[in-house]
């Protein structure tokens, strides 16, 4: 579904990702890992098309990215950014119904179709109860509750999250990534998330895809990729991973 | 950083609580600006040095449709109502409304609560263009035979907006008030410029005082065709891309994200609104901070969304200008006018000030 071939891409004052391969197969949960300026983020803003391809090469279905319309973008992928800035006093419907955008013609209104679309999103990210209220009245936490309901009233096969969940109490998180996991599980949704917390990773996602200074450093299923050694090599900071008896999924301890 | 995030979620709560307050069913809003300009033209049309009564104005209203309204009236009484009055307040509306919507398609865009066709440097930079295509001879110097002027405006227009993005570039990004300053400086040169072409051409003070300052003093129906079909082209590309307008004040990211061509929208909207500024300006000269009070104001009630706030901002745009221009023919006691320009950087002059000093609250900028 995604193929990325020796990617290389960055910001004109600095190259970020050095050749990065990899595939990704519809339902996938894959979690990208690794350190403060490995080149997560910018591996996802690659993705969708907003840092431009220096060399290598991106491509969805088998269509290059840079041949996708924008629009034809928006109804592949949605993504959630770390912080996603709302400047004007937009009511938290209108910005879920932004989402909408790329389904629409011009001159068309919001159709009923639009309209149940958006209910789903708030009831899936539990945001209805601040529907009417402005964007800017409501928590960090919530805004990105918000975002996520606008990305998924985007419909995309595939969905990119950026840290996401890192404005949120762990009660938040645990909540949000349980309704990504049934999404993955029931609809097939493909689900690329950046993360920094380990843990969490290792509780949802099935496979990892750790980064080092713009490099691919390890890539595999969750159960064989998450051992101490590539956690210790891409943190360079000491670690058990120890295995949870109860939720049968790995936990890394770190050693202080 | 706690105390401040309380005072933000404040302000939104309140801005929620005085929207929940003013909200009137946006037709009735509506109906309500359309019957107010039409109120407002009419109450003007008996304001003016030549005493005419109410009842000859509104008889002559309706004597286009029923000749026979206008049976018995004075010819120069019918000259003055219908080709001097209603025509200056049609000019009025037109003007009006085409710099509100400009501001408020600047203001979005850009991202920045301070922008408007004025402080942009745009309107200055048409009121330029027009100045040296009449220097050049491009249009003649008769005042009637003006068809060139709003391309010429509009060259000068889109030449000045570029040099304000040029210059208000800081590291590649764009600065809100960086912006600005780019914007008056720009502003400033070009009326210098505007002022030196009009002494070379040995034009009187007054029409130096028309370019910069604005005004609708003399103008006629013939000025109000001209600008008519270039506001219309430019304002149909505007309300066509209102959608796409709530997107990009998200940012470019995000708009790029939900499927927006961003530069390709972006372009064809600033020169939409530079074409309408152009227009505009070609007929009243620098009319400033009307784009700059409108939308603000609308948002204030109506919300960010474009689709309504566009519209209205539109309506209340032209209702300024005529209130501001009935000002400026009628409130010297000798009869003398002053330009309009004046009176909107009055009203207009204080409300960027306050912007300025909290536009961090006002709008996360």
């Amino acid at each position: 579904m995604i193929q990325v071939r020796n990617l290389h891409c960055g910001y004109p004052e600095r190259r970020v990702l050095h050749g990065v391969s990899f595939a990704v197969s519809p339902g996938e949960f894959l979690g990208i890992l690794g350190p403060n300026g490995s080149g997560k983020t910018t591996l996802l803003l690659a993705l969708s098309g907003i840092v431009p391809i220096a060399s290598g090469e991106v491509a969805f279905n088998g269509k290059a990215l840079a041949s996708l319309k924008p629009r034809e973008r928006a109804l592949t992928m949605a993504a959630v950014a770390q912080d996603s800035q709302v400047r004007f006093p937009f009511s938290c419907r209108e910005i879920v119904r932004m989402g909408r955008y790329p389904h629409q013609k011009r001159f068309q209104g919001d159709s009923v179709e639009d309209e149940r679309v958006v209910e789903k999103a708030f009831h899936i990210t539990d945001t209805g109860e601040f529907a009417e209220r402005l964007i800017m009245s409501i928590s960090g936490g919530e805004k990105q509750r918000v975002v996520m309901a606008r990305a998924l009233a985007q419909e995309t096969p595939i969905l990119l999250l950026d840290e996401a969940t890192s404005a949120m109490d762990i009660n938040r998180k645990l909540q949000i990534f349980r309704v990504l996991e049934a999404l993955n599980r029931e609809q097939n949704l493909t689900i690329l998330t950046v993360l920094h917390d380990v843990n969490l990773a290792a509780l949802f996602c099935r496979r990892l895809i750790f980064l080092k200074e713009g490099l691919l450093v390890a890539d595999g299923p969750t159960d064989e990729v998450l051992t101490s050694q590539v956690v210790q090599e891409v943190y360079d900071t000491e670690v058990l991973v120890q295995d949870v008896a109860r939720t049968g999924k790995k936990q890394v301890v770190f050693i202080p | 950083m706690n105390a401040d995030r309380g005072e933000k979620k404040d302000t939104g709560r309140i801005l929620s609580s005085w929207r929940g307050l003013l909200h009137i069913p946006t037709a009735l809003l509506f109906a309500f600006l359309i019957l107010s300009i039409i109120l407002v033209a009419f109450a003007t049309s008996g304001i003016g040095p030549f005493e005419i009564p109410y009842e000859t104005v509104m008889r002559l209203w309706i004597s286009p449709v029923v000749p026979a309204y206008a049976e018995g009236v004075d010819e120069t009484v019918r000259y003055i109502v219908l080709h001097v009055r209603l025509a200056r307040v049609c000019l009025a509306l037109v003007v009006g409304s085409a710099l509100a919507l400009a501001g408020a398609v600047y203001q979005g865009v850009l991202l920045n609560p301070l922008a408007d066709p004025f402080t942009l440097g745009v309107s200055t930079g048409a009121a330029f263009g027009a100045s040296l295509a009449i220097l050049m001879g491009l249009t003649g110097l008769n005042f009637l035979n003006v068809g060139g002027l709003p391309l010429a405006a509009f060259a000068g227009a889109l030449l000045a907006l570029y040099l304000v993005y040029l210059l208000g570039r800081v590291d590649g990004r764009i600065h809100t008030t960086t912006l600005i300053l780019a914007g008056i400086i720009v502003s400033t040169f070009l009326s210098a410029w505007i002022s030196l072409l009009k002494s070379l051409n040995e034009d009187s003070i007054s029409t130096i005082v028309f370019w910069i300052m604005g005004s609708l003093a003399g103008k006629s129906w013939v000025h109000v065709g001209l600008v008519i079909p270039y506001v219309l082209l430019g304002g149909a590309v505007i309300l066509m891309f209102a959608r796409e307008l709530d997107i990009l004040t998200l940012g470019d990211v995000q708009a790029q994200q939900l499927g927006v061509n961003v530069q390709q929208v972006r372009l064809c909207l600033l020169v939409a609104a530079s074409l309408v500024t152009a227009a505009a300006v070609a007929v009243s000269g620098v009319i400033g901070f009307v784009g700059l009070v409108v939308p603000h104001l609308v948002r204030l009630v109506l919300g960010p969304n474009h689709r309504r706030l566009l519209p209205a901002v539109i309506l209340c745009g032209a209702l300024l200008v005529l209130i501001a221009d009935t000002l400026a023919r009628s409130i010297l006691p000798s009869g003398e006018e002053i330009p309009v320009g004046v009176v909107t950087a009055i009203l207009g002059g204080p409300f960027f000030c306050f912007l300025l000093l909290h536009r961090k609250k006002y709008l996360q900028l």
